[in-house]
């Protein structure tokens, strides 16, 4: 069932998150619990949570761990099996029937198919992890195709017959929970919702990803996001807006700006909404100050 | 795959907390609990963490109704019951609460008519009454149709007006030895827009309240997307409530969910608590919205302002129908009406089910924005 390789690279939740800090990601027991058995059980990983929390990292993260290649699959309404599945190249092909005149010719041949990510995934499920990321935005039709993809992972194609995946593939699904995902999907999937990290946790990511972030600066960052999390706001600001705001600040502060100042000035790589802006601005220069204390 | 017969006496505790989640309407298939059973095996387990974190992952419980199951685990593992019992008898006394909010409502309906209204009156609104029922089932049938349409990226097949469809001319081709009979064709599907409903059910509303709900149930019926929130004090999704063929029952499931009846209203704030939920926001984006209720907020409407300016951003058309517009006197005058007049498509009168069935019927149709037709009244 799981292969070898992922079974050593696997071998614990533990050995999972040592693995997962080394392509730079943070994650926490939960998670990584959630990793280890969609690895072990050989069952698709759905991960949900807020915008901005990290799923579409955690599966590059997992990828690497894996050492495969990630293959991504980007959700959006309207989206059919000719951009999930295969599609034919019909331009090839006419000129193929023209060129081959009086010959006979295979126009159902592999250099006419045009693979998309899932029968890409399906061809060498032990070198590809498939992301099927934000499925929340298909519409209910392609998440009964990805269903019958999950629970078989075999593709037919009219014209070539049933193609079957050799081993079973890694899947990792995000969704960010703007609709509820049918039932029969999130029975098939092993399932963990991300929530936003603690202070703590969120200074060691910002510590991890941002360029050269001094450790101060780090915690500073991390106590003043959580805090404007806390407030109504339209979009509260992601982790990867927070480690934006570190590096912002940090490269103010070395031209010149002073610390609090540096803060107030890169606030723009925050918060990302007019609206949002205006309602924080005027406690803005007391949450950088309680965050600094 | 393990059998029944022979399975080891320690995996009972898991089949019976799989059984006790059932009992409690969660939904978890015979295949989860296998899979729950296989990552405890894997796990160790060392410690009743892992046995929680291999729950969790498993039988996956959606966000909402996480605390529940962890009540419900702390309970079967641990024995601990006093969360349990506390929020079941919660729930039981809501429902009381809210059939008894019910009757008062229909009484004081009654009253208001036998009260107010002339004799002659009171006969016509009886015979309105039963017209009703007949006019929400034929609203129902041609819902699907009347509301607006946007382009799908899905296509049809069809003989004229498309663009050519070059995998079925293809074979078609090959099938006829080269020759080029009459390409097909193919065009973009229209679907319908989702449509959004809030219904205000604040004591202001008293009157409308039972109207409304029956509309939106017919909505929820006959159309293919539609949601359905009441607001007051708090905000309720009540979508999964009206799905229930049976109208009444229908209507009896919602008002059990709903449990600010007759309160205040904080429009301003419940909308923006709608706005701040993602996957609540996101029906309302690209949808048609329509909001039923006499928006007479208390105090400071800037937080109304607010709401209904980033709703009519997302949403495809921004409705508000108020009882009130029924009074031919009516002005948009208060402070609150005038200020979210510019971002409205659509002010109209909501103080029969008639007007309300003929206007939702009516939404494809493009009209005035509601400031362009209030500034020619006045």
């Amino acid at each position: 069932m799981s292969k070898p390789s992922a079974e050593i690279s696997a071998a614990s939740p533990e050995a999972v998150a040592e693995r997962l800090a080394a392509s730079r990601y943070l994650a926490d027991e939960s998670l990584a619990t959630a990793i280890f058995l969609a690895i072990r059980l050989g069952k698709p990983l759905l991960l949900e949570g807020a915008p901005g929390v990290g799923k579409t990292e955690a599966a590059k993260a997992i990828a690497e761990l894996l050492g495969r290649e990630l293959v991504r699959l980007q959700c959006y309404e309207g989206i059919d099996a000719a951009h999930a599945l295969y599609e034919w190249n019909y331009q090839r092909q006419l000129l193929a029937i023209r060129h081959a005149g009086e010959h006979e010719i295979d126009i159902y041949d592999d250099r006419f198919l045009i693979a998309r990510p899932l029968l890409q995934v399906l061809n060498a499920p032990e070198e590809r992890v498939l992301l099927v990321d934000e499925i929340d935005r298909s519409d209910h039709e392609f998440e009964a195709l990805l269903l019958e993809f999950l629970s078989d992972f075999q593709i037919s194609i009219p014209e070539r017959g049933t193609i079957r995946a050799t081993a079973q593939p890694i899947v990792i699904l995000t969704s960010n929970r703007t609709r509820e995902l049918a039932e029969a999907l999130r029975r098939r999937c092993v399932y963990h919702w991300i929530t936003y990290p603690d202070a703590g946790r969120e200074a060691e990511i910002i510590m991890l990803r941002a360029g050269d972030v001094a450790e101060v600066t780090a915690r500073a960052v991390a106590a003043a996001v959580q805090s404007i999390r806390a407030r109504p706001l339209a979009k509260p600001p992601g982790i990867a807006e927070a480690v934006e705001w570190a590096n912002a600040a940090t490269i103010l502060e070395k031209g010149g700006s002073p610390w609090p100042e540096a803060f107030r000035r890169a606030i723009g790589v925050l918060i990302k909404d007019e609206e949002d802006l205006s309602y924080i601005a005027p406690e803005l220069g007391r949450i950088v100050e309680e965050a600094l204390a | 795959m393990m059998r029944a017969e022979n399975l080891p006496r320690a995996t009972t505790p898991f089949l019976g907390f799989a059984r006790l989640l059932r009992r409690h309407a969660f939904a978890v298939a015979p295949e989860q609990v296998s899979g729950f059973m296989q990552a405890v095996t894997l796990l160790g387990p060392r410690s009743m963490a892992d046995i929680r974190e291999a729950a969790l992952a498993t039988l996956a419980p959606t966000p909402d109704r996480r605390d529940e199951f962890e009540a419900h685990f702390q309970s079967y593992f641990y024995g601990n019951t006093s969360a349990m019992v506390e929020g079941e008898a919660d729930e039981e006394t809501r429902i009381k609460d809210d059939s008894g909010a019910n009757d008062e409502q229909i009484a004081a309906e009654q009253q208001e008519e036998g009260g107010e209204l002339s004799s002659a009156m009171e006969q016509l609104s009886a015979r309105e009454f039963r017209r009703d029922n007949d006019r929400l089932t034929a609203f129902r049938r041609k819902l699907a149709s009347a509301l607006p349409a946007r382009r799908s990226f899905r296509t049809v097949r069809t003989h004229s007006r498309g663009k050519l469809d070059l995998r079925r001319s293809l074979r078609e081709i090959v099938s006829a030895d080269g020759d080029v009979p009459a390409p097909f064709l193919r065009r973009r599907r229209t679907v319908p827009r989702k449509m959004l409903l809030l219904i205000d059910v604040s004591g202001s509303m008293k009157l409308h309240t039972s109207d409304y709900l029956r509309l939106a149930h017919a909505a929820v019926q006959g159309a293919d997307r539609a949601e359905v929130f009441t607001f007051g004090t708090r905000l309720t999704r009540i979508t999964g409530a009206l799905r229930i063929r049976d109208c009444n029952q229908a209507l009896a499931r919602a008002a059990a969910q709903v449990d600010d009846w007759d309160g205040g209203t904080r429009m301003g704030p419940t909308l923006l608590a709608f706005l701040s939920v993602p996957r609540f926001s996101a029906f309302a984006r690209g949808a048609a919205v329509v909001i039923l209720s006499d928006a007479l907020e208390r105090g400071d409407h800037a937080e109304l302002q607010t709401a209904m300016r980033r709703l009519s951003a997302r949403a495809y058309r921004l409705s508000l129908a108020t009882p009130l517009a029924g009074d031919p006197r009516f002005r948009p005058a208060t402070a609150a009406l005038s200020a979210i007049l510019p971002v409205l498509d659509d002010l109209v009168d909501g103080s029969s089910v008639k007007n309300l069935t003929d206007f939702i019927l009516s939404l494809a149709r493009p009209a005035p924005t509601a400031e362009a037709i209030w500034k020619r009244v006045s």
